[in-house]
């Protein structure tokens, strides 16, 4: 690489990284105001984690996130499968609508479920932020399912079912197994958008439940509150320990 | 064999049956809401009325409109603009650094984009990172405004929503066959030839993948223009939220979001359309 252009992509992992740098920094410092340096203390955490609210809403929000995640997946993984196998009436609807959702502006998903909620008389709590965040993550796991589906050699589903199994069995035994790696990675993904949001679900939970991005959002709204900086630095390590994750997994992948 | 019972019947009924539910009938609700009237109580009234559209093409909400769609507009070429000479760089690297810097990519877009608008408003602040430090090199006596205003929404749109730009350059980009490119040069294209003749072509659907991915929610994250903007930068996601929760006009939130819709697939349409005409057949599902 050239100087010039290592300097050009430096100066935009800079972009990207100064302002989580920063926040982890300011995380550790002592001053309650500002961002000069005084001095490293570890009050910040403390104090989140001694806040029964906070621990509340980032218990809440990891709950949600592996429910959704999982139902998602699940759901999702059967669609695929569909999608793929089976030529039936309305599928290219289906397809048209798992493609929309992926695109559809979340404010719109947003406000979209939150008409339905309130026509249905649902009260928003934990029922409707966990349909909501399944209904968001269901396309992505369809999407990086049926990719995988697409290199799956179909002999291996004739064959098993040549030598009599069942359409569930060869699901379970042939294909499930071999679509592994697709299902961990649309699972970790639809983990992180579910932590990551904040625009469907601010519409579609109420008072009675309430996740951290959301707490997240109030708090910084009102004004800088240094625990804040300890939640955020907390939110930077998921991604970091969920690519490790799916690295790892894709490593498996080249190996067998 | 064929039972009601079978596996294609029950996944089918399931996966048909949530996004009939939670995708086509909400959707469905939101546009028969933006044809209803107000009502201060139950936040409708079931009698049919075009005001609400009306009131979207009253002049002051126009400028709404028009000011939040310059600033997505801005965020989608500053990503460009950004994006495309960095996607190009990464996708010309070994296979062992590509993955590295990949990842390196990957990390800011998996992270909570809240968390990193409130990032980037602690750097901008007046008691804020950069202030200190130009103050501390005697640049400047007193602290700058950086916030609160269309440029700190911008940059705060362009930095949450660049990797979304990068990624889909980046796949476009690592298939560009280097042959062509030698091909061009062998044939006497100068370099800015070869660029606008060869790469901006074959590239050109990932520009438009990006463009979209970053429009779209430009035009709907309204926790950045909340954190970073002034009171007159507000995009179109913060003016549904307000009209929704504290205005009380569903109907004219959700006609607003109707043309949101609307405008989504008019450019969804426009991507295909522009696949086709390449010759380009999508892969996705």
């Amino acid at each position: 690489m050239s100087l010039l252009k290592s300097t050009y992509v430096l100066l935009v992992y800079c972009f990207l990284y100064l302002p989580i740098a920063v926040v982890v920094a300011q995380s550790f410092n002592a001053a309650k105001y500002g961002t000069r340096w005084q001095g490293f203390t570890l009050a910040w955490y403390e104090k989140a984690l001694a806040s029964p609210i906070l621990v509340e809403a980032a218990l809440n929000s990891l709950w949600v996130a592996m429910l959704a995640a999982t139902l998602a997946t699940g759901l999702g993984t059967l669609g695929a499968i569909c999608l793929f196998r089976y030529r039936f009436r309305g599928r290219e609807i289906m397809r048209g609508l798992l493609l929309a959702l992926m695109m559809i502006p979340d404010i719109v998903m947003g406000i979209a479920l939150l008409v339905l909620f309130v026509a249905l008389g649902w009260a928003l709590g934990f029922w409707t932020l966990l349909i909501a965040h399944i209904t968001f993550c269901l396309p992505f796991v369809v999407v990086t399912v049926y990719a995988r589906l697409r290199d799956l050699n179909p002999h291996l589903v004739e064959a098993a079912m040549d030598l009599g199994a069942s359409e569930w069995r060869a699901l379970r035994a042939v294909v499930i197994p071999l679509m592994a790696p697709a299902i961990a990675a649309g699972w970790l993904l639809s983990f992180t958008l579910s932590i990551d949001d904040v625009i469907v679900s601010f519409f579609s939970t109420g008072p009675t439940f309430e996740i951290l991005p959301l707490r997240i959002y109030s708090m910084v709204r009102v004004g800088v509150k240094p625990e804040v900086n300890a939640l955020a630095t907390l939110l930077f390590i998921i991604p970091f320990v969920f690519i490790t994750l799916s690295q790892f997994f894709s490593k498996e992948e080249e190996r067998t | 064999m064929r039972n009601v019972f079978s596996f294609r019947n029950l996944a089918l009924t399931l996966l048909g049956g949530w996004l009939a539910l939670f995708a086509l009938l909400p959707n469905a609700l939101v546009l028969l809401t933006s044809f209803l009237r107000r009502d201060e109580r139950d936040f409708v009234a079931f009698e049919w009325t075009l005001e609400s559209y009306r009131l979207l093409i009253d002049p002051v909400y126009v400028q709404v409109f028009v000011h939040s769609t310059l600033l997505a507009v801005a965020a989608t070429v500053g990503c460009l603009l950004i994006g495309y000479p960095f996607a190009f760089i990464l996708a010309r690297q070994t296979p062992s650094r590509r993955r590295m810097l990949l990842l390196l990519i990957m990390v800011p877009f998996w992270t909570n984009s809240l968390v990193r608008s409130y990032a980037m408003r602690t750097l901008l602040a007046a008691k804020g990172v950069i202030n200190e430090v130009l103050l501390w090199l005697g640049l400047i006596d007193k602290p700058l405004r950086m916030l609160y205003n269309d440029g700190a929404v911008v940059v705060g749109l362009v930095y949450v929503l660049l990797p979304f730009m990068v990624l889909p350059l980046y796949a476009v980009m690592e298939k560009l066959d280097g042959r062509l490119l030698e091909a061009a040069v062998d044939l006497g294209a100068s370099r800015l030839q070869t660029f606008r003749r060869v790469v901006l072509p074959l590239t050109l659907p990932g520009m438009v993948a990006g463009a979209l991915l970053v429009f779209l929610p430009g035009l709907s994250m309204f926790y950045v223009a909340d954190l970073l903007g002034g009171a007159k930068s507000m995009l179109v996601g913060n003016f549904i939220k307000n009209q929704f929760l504290s205005a009380r006009n569903w109907p004219f939130g959700s006609a607003a979001s109707a043309v949101f819709m609307g405008l989504m697939g008019l450019l969804l349409v426009a991507q295909w359309s522009s696949r086709r005409w390449l010759g380009q057949e999508s892969n996705e599902l």
